[in-house]
């Protein structure tokens, strides 16, 4: 039976006169449990169609190249292959998945056009009878390339001599007209001035592959009322849909998307990568069209959670007390933008952690690169952020002999204070959690850290 | 193409099957068992593990006209009715799924486990699972589900 920890419901009490939890901390059976124990869950894969056809992808072999020439001759003459599609079958190639919440401009095609930006890029779709014969196909593709100098590195990306790979022109997603997303609070330089210590240390993070057991897929069926019925394991159905309809240059009506059973996402299923090319397959051919990663293209082209490098400057008072830090921050959006622009911007949101620092500055760069495009995972933007900014306060910490956790009690925000992006804070809890942590694993604090409270005077 | 015959759950099936044609295809294109999933197909992930003579094998890697003959068993043929196997309910009870994709594949190993060795130890129950990823990390309650599901079955057998 599984262990549910008895809610302690003495913190804040007064803010909730009210407690009466009818679910919350109490054991409720999962509803799709059955399901799965049964195996009678439904995942997209598990519906067979009559007459099912089959979707597989020519991709680049090159990080960044000039694409002169594709000849799909021989793809077409291989037994059971119906059809190929190339951008020119695309009704409208060119999309940026935000752009649903109005972030432009749309970098990415569905399929290559005149250059590939990365490895793996899509740049005919085959489809065939089978996969077998779909594999042949996309195998037998020939692209013709000039090989472009690729840039694989954040830093390098922003160098001033550096190949610009983007079509509007800069190797960074432009915040409203800047070249980071920035925040600036008080005055840094000033307060790295009158800081008794300065520290400052780099941190970076290779990229992280979700490798959900179920890989990226769809089934497209042709309806008799001309609409496409979709079965995805996408983990965003809307943004799937309405991006698609874009794509298609069709209505969203024409659509409709069944999804919801996820074999694990992880936030990797919520770019919009099979569904499009599916979606023309079925048009195309007039037949239910399946297109489902293999292993290796799940683990080769789905996106990861980017790779950063955060570089942390903190002005320290003798005392523990951190009086200006300095944030430079890159997100390798790989190639394309996907989410990224939006996990740079929740990045920035995040500095400079939970902590009242009276002087902050940063710069948020969301970096293109020659590599893979990386896109959501699990709390992305905050995640490196945070394996960042507390390795720096453990860092600071020991470089202090000070204990770790009285480190971030005494910099930590309450209620009441004004933070870097002059949002004042409320409904705070660092202090309780670190106290309570503290208890559980024996860690003694002093009186003074004990009786903190994110509701007394801020720091 | 030749005729595969296949005993299914204890029930005699018959179909036809290309040179390439696997285990896992036949049983979910042409006999409609969908509970084995394609996580990988090279197996790697464990995820369409069946029983097959009652050992555990990854059906992707296994052509169907090589085991012409064989007493398959798959997730569909554990519950009885609406009664599920110990294993299952262990599970259900356990909270042992997450996404549930993994889920089918980990219960077969489960059930290979406690039909050789009715009382496991946690090491086990680690090694007998090792062929078979969870990639949303459940790995602790799966484990002390199926150790639950020993105690169910002993139990249940001293009845």
């Amino acid at each position: 039976m599984p262990r549910v920890n008895p809610i302690d419901s003495d913190y804040f009490k007064d803010e909730r006169p009210d407690d009466k939890f009818s679910v919350i901390g109490k054991t409720v059976q999962r509803s799709d449990a059955l399901g799965h124990v049964t195996g009678r869950t439904e995942f997209f894969e598990d519906r067979t169609f009559p007459d099912l056809a089959h979707v597989k992808i020519h991709r680049s072999a090159h990080h960044h190249a000039r694409i002169n020439s594709v000849d799909v001759s021989e793809a077409l003459r291989v037994p059971g292959v119906l059809r190929v599609i190339t951008h020119r079958d695309v009704p409208s190639n060119w999309y940026m998945v935000l752009r649903l919440i109005g972030i432009e401009p749309n970098d990415e095609p569905v399929l290559a056009e005149d250059r590939v930006l990365y490895k793996g890029e899509p740049i005919v779709a085959v489809v065939a009878d089978s996969e077998a014969a779909a594999l042949e196909g996309a195998a037998r593709v020939k692209v013709d390339y000039t090989v472009l100098p690729a840039v694989l590195d954040v830093e390098a990306a922003l160098a001033p001599d550096a190949p610009v790979i983007k079509q509007a022109g800069t190797n960074y997603f432009v915040y409203e007209g800047h070249h980071a997303r920035r925040l600036r609070f008080g005055d840094v330089e000033q307060g790295f001035a009158q800081a008794d210590r300065i520290f400052e240390w780099r941190y970076s993070s290779a990229p992280i592959e979700h490798a959900p057991t179920e890989t990226t897929g769809c089934v497209v069926v042709p309806q008799s009322s001309g609409r496409l019925l979709i079965h995805s394991n996408t983990q965003a159905a809307f943004f799937t849909l309405d991006n698609t309809a874009l794509i298609l240059d069709r209505p969203f009506t024409d659509l409709q998307v069944k999804g919801g059973t996820v074999g694990g996402g992880f936030g990797g299923k919520v770019d919009v990568m099979v569904e499009p090319l599916a979606c023309i397959a079925a048009t195309l051919t007039n037949r239910p069209v399946k297109f489902v990663y293999t292993r290796e293209e799940e683990m080769q082209v789905s996106s990861p959670r980017a790779a950063e490098r955060i570089y942390i400057k903190d002005g320290v008072m003798n005392d523990g007390r951190i009086v200006a830090r300095k944030v430079m921050l890159y997100v390798d959006s790989g190639a394309y933008s996907r989410h990224s622009p939006y996990g740079t911007t929740k990045a920035c949101a995040h500095l400079p952690g939970p902590y009242t620092i009276p002087n902050v500055y940063a710069d948020c760069h969301c970096v293109y690169t020659n590599r893979t495009p990386s896109s959501a995972m699990r709390g992305f933007g905050v995640t490196i952020a945070d394996f960042a900014l507390e390795s720096q306060m453990d860092r600071i910490a020991r470089a202090l002999e000070m204990d770790p956790l009285q480190f971030r009690l005494k910099n930590a925000y309450r209620d009441g204070d004004l933070k870097a992006h002059r949002k004042v804070a409320e409904g705070t809890a660092l202090i309780e959690v670190i106290q309570r942590a503290a208890a559980l694993v024996g860690h003694e604090l002093p009186e003074e850290y004990q009786a903190m409270s994110s509701r007394g005077a801020g720091a | 193409m030749r005729i595969v015959n296949l005993k299914v759950n204890g029930v005699g099936k018959t179909f036809i099957a290309r040179p390439e044609t696997t285990l896992l295809l036949a049983l979910r294109e042409q006999l409609g068992l969908t509970g084995a999933k394609r996580g990988c197909a090279q197996g790697a992930c464990g995820s369409c593990t069946v029983l097959l003579e009652g050992e555990p094998v990854v059906s992707c890697l296994v052509p169907a006209v090589t085991v012409d003959g064989a007493d398959i068993a798959t997730v569909e043929g554990l519950a009885d009715g609406p009664a599920l196997s110990h294993v299952q309910q262990a599970f259900l009870d356990g909270f042992a799924t997450q996404c549930g994709f993994c889920t089918p594949g980990m219960i077969m190993s489960a059930e290979a486990l406690l039909d050789r060795n009715p009382d496991p130890t946690r090491d086990e129950v680690n090694e007998a699972i090792s062929g078979n990823v969870c990639r949303c990390t459940g790995y602790e309650p799966i484990v002390s589900a199926i150790l639950d599901a020993a105690v169910r079955r002993r139990e249940g057998a001293k009845l």
